[in-house]
């Protein structure tokens, strides 16, 4: 596999002053899902923006197959489709009208078959001819995805895919991906939901206040991110933890009535049927049992503290 | 040049138009038919002929330039107001095109609508009036030219404008008054001496001279000046589309 698009070292200060970027840097490797995980404000959207062409970076370099996204606009643009976050598409106008418009103006002649097929993929072919302000919100993103395919671009962003889709939706959406990936398309997305980067990705990029963190594949990082715990409260409070007990390495609340117990969500066994047997079996009435999994930065702090960046 | 970018931009442009053809022909056809009824029969009637022009004919160049400067300016700053308004402008902006490539596109359809209800107003004009046309190239020239150059301020316009009262603001405040000042309803030699001066700084003075030049054979100023003027106004517009496109003002973040 060869590096795509390479982003080195990229600054993004915005006119009021506000850096959005802060030298961030991410070899994309061809034919691959990556995901752009981090929170709100991160600079997810800023940096594709950037390597689009929506917004011109600061500095740093950035370039797609080897060519600058500025010299060389026209090879490079042709060569990306964008699929933005917020839905923005001409309300009065035709499906397959907006579809044609995109790949017009991406300098490709028409090409009626291919169209007509990208349709069927995103199973949008019988509302080829209903007006876009016609259609469910879905069904509205979908076509966002047709528009950026319409030109056979080889590089797709993807940003916030599913931002306030539903659960059904974001399946299909997450099929889609994965059709395109097998076409050969290579895939960046933005997403602030581990799961997504999880279910999809085959890389995860984590960023947070402008920087990429760092980059991991998926399985790598999911082991560090799996961490789970489970917070039982005690119907009578107890003084030490039973000698039964000890294997699992539970933290007793100072008050005596918590007890806490952290696991791995991708071990083989998380233990906690045991420790439910085990806990009856030493004689402790349960009140309460909850689970809790750490925020996104908490993983983060978690992730940079391991990493001791 | 990417050829396929400015076909895709001027037939998603027209299709616009198509969609309120109906709108599109009866609006213009009814407000030049009131003007004709007004000024050209109730009033016109009782108005000597202007320079040997009978006064229903003499004003008919000023009508059609009337509504070729609103409607050029309207089209095409609604043209890419409205992708800037509903978000779609991102594609632009990622698309391999380059400015000319987009002017060419919005300001080529907007000039191809205004062009149209002129021709339109212009068909209206003889229901009503005899009209004897002198210099047809030259009226289709500057008919082109005028279509041409406010629908590129029109352009600037709509990348200018932050809200929809911004769109109608430079519209209603400035161009309505410089046409109906421009002598569109009388010849400027009507006026007092000192007003004479004054309007001559009005650029829309030297489109509607050269229109009725080429419609009557007759000027308020000379028809060289008229071209020169008009001229140096489609230039000094493409040139600060130019320097928008550059520094990306008010679209690019």
């Amino acid at each position: 596999m060869s590096v795509i698009v390479s982003v080195q070292n990229v600054r993004k200060t915005y006119d009021g002053g506000f850096e959005a970027l802060k030298g961030a840097s991410l070899d994309i490797q061809e034919g691959e899902i990556i995901a752009l995980l981090g929170p709100n404000g991160a600079g997810k959207t800023t940096l594709i923006s950037t390597i689009c062409g929506i917004s011109s970076p600061t500095s740093g370099a950035i370039t797609v197959a080897g060519m600058d996204i500025a010299r060389d606009y026209r090879r490079v643009r042709a060569m990306i489709g964008l699929v933005p976050q917020e839905i923005a598409l001409e309300p009065f106008e035709t499906v397959i009208n907006s579809v044609r418009f995109s790949r017009g103006l991406f300098g490709k002649a028409k090409n009626e078959a291919y169209l007509d097929e990208i349709l069927k993929t995103l199973s949008l072919f019988d509302k080829k001819e209903s007006k876009v302000m016609a259609l469910s919100g879905g069904m509205k993103r979908r076509v966002l995805i047709a528009k950026a395919l319409a030109h056979e671009p080889k590089v797709l962003f993807l940003d916030e895919p599913t931002a306030g889709v539903d659960v059904e939706l974001r399946k299909d959406m997450w099929n889609t991906v994965a059709k395109l990936k097998e076409q050969g398309v290579t895939i960046i997305l933005t997403t602030h939901y581990i799961e997504e980067a999880e279910a999809i990705a085959d890389r995860i990029a984590v960023i947070n206040g402008g920087e990429i963190l760092l980059v991991e594949d998926k399985a790598a990082l999911m082991a560090r991110m799996g961490k789970k715990q489970i917070r039982i409260e005690l119907l009578e409070p107890v003084s030490e933890i039973p000698a039964k007990l000890a294997p699992y390495g539970l933290e007793l609340a100072p008050d005596g009535a918590g007890l806490t117990y952290s696991y791995d969500t991708n071990a083989e066994r998380t233990g906690i049927t045991g420790l439910l047997n085990d806990l009856q079996a030493a004689g402790l009435q349960m009140r309460d049992v909850q689970t809790q999994q750490s925020s996104l930065e908490d993983i983060f702090v978690d992730l940079l503290q391991e990493d001791g960046v | 040049m990417n050829f396929q970018a400015i076909a895709a931009i001027y037939t998603f442009e027209m299709a616009r138009f198509f969609r309120t053809l109906k709108q599109s022909f009866i609006s213009p056809v009814l407000s030049t038919s009131l003007y004709f009824v007004v000024f050209g029969t109730a009033i016109g009637s009782r108005m000597e002929a202007v320079d040997g022009v009978a006064y229903g004919a003499f004003i008919v160049p000023g009508l059609i330039m009337l509504s070729v400067m609103t409607q050029s300016i309207s089209n095409a700053s609604f043209g890419i107001y409205f992708p800037k308004f509903i978000g779609t402008i991102y594609e632009l902006l990622s698309a391999p095109v380059n400015f000319l490539e987009i002017v060419i596109g919005y300001v080529g359809a907007a000039a191809t609508k205004s062009l149209f209800i002129g021709l339109v107003i212009l068909g209206t004009a003889y229901l009503f009036v005899d009209l004897d046309i002198q210099h047809p190239i030259a009226m289709m020239s500057f008919l082109l030219l005028t279509c041409l150059s406010f629908s590129l301020l029109g352009f600037i316009i709509g990348i200018w404008a932050g809200n929809f009262e911004q769109l109608n603001l430079v519209p209603m405040l400035v161009v309505t008054p410089l046409v109906f000042l421009g002598g569109s309803f009388y010849s400027i030699s009507m006026l007092p001496e000192f007003w004479q001066t004054v309007t001559l700084f009005n650029p829309v003075v030297y489109l509607i001279s050269g229109f009725r030049w080429a419609f009557f054979g007759k000027a308020d100023v000379a028809i060289g000046i008229s071209l020169g003027a008009i001229a140096l106004f489609t230039l000094a517009c493409m040139g600060f589309i130019w320097w928008i496109f550059k520094t990306g003002w008010r679209i690019r973040s």
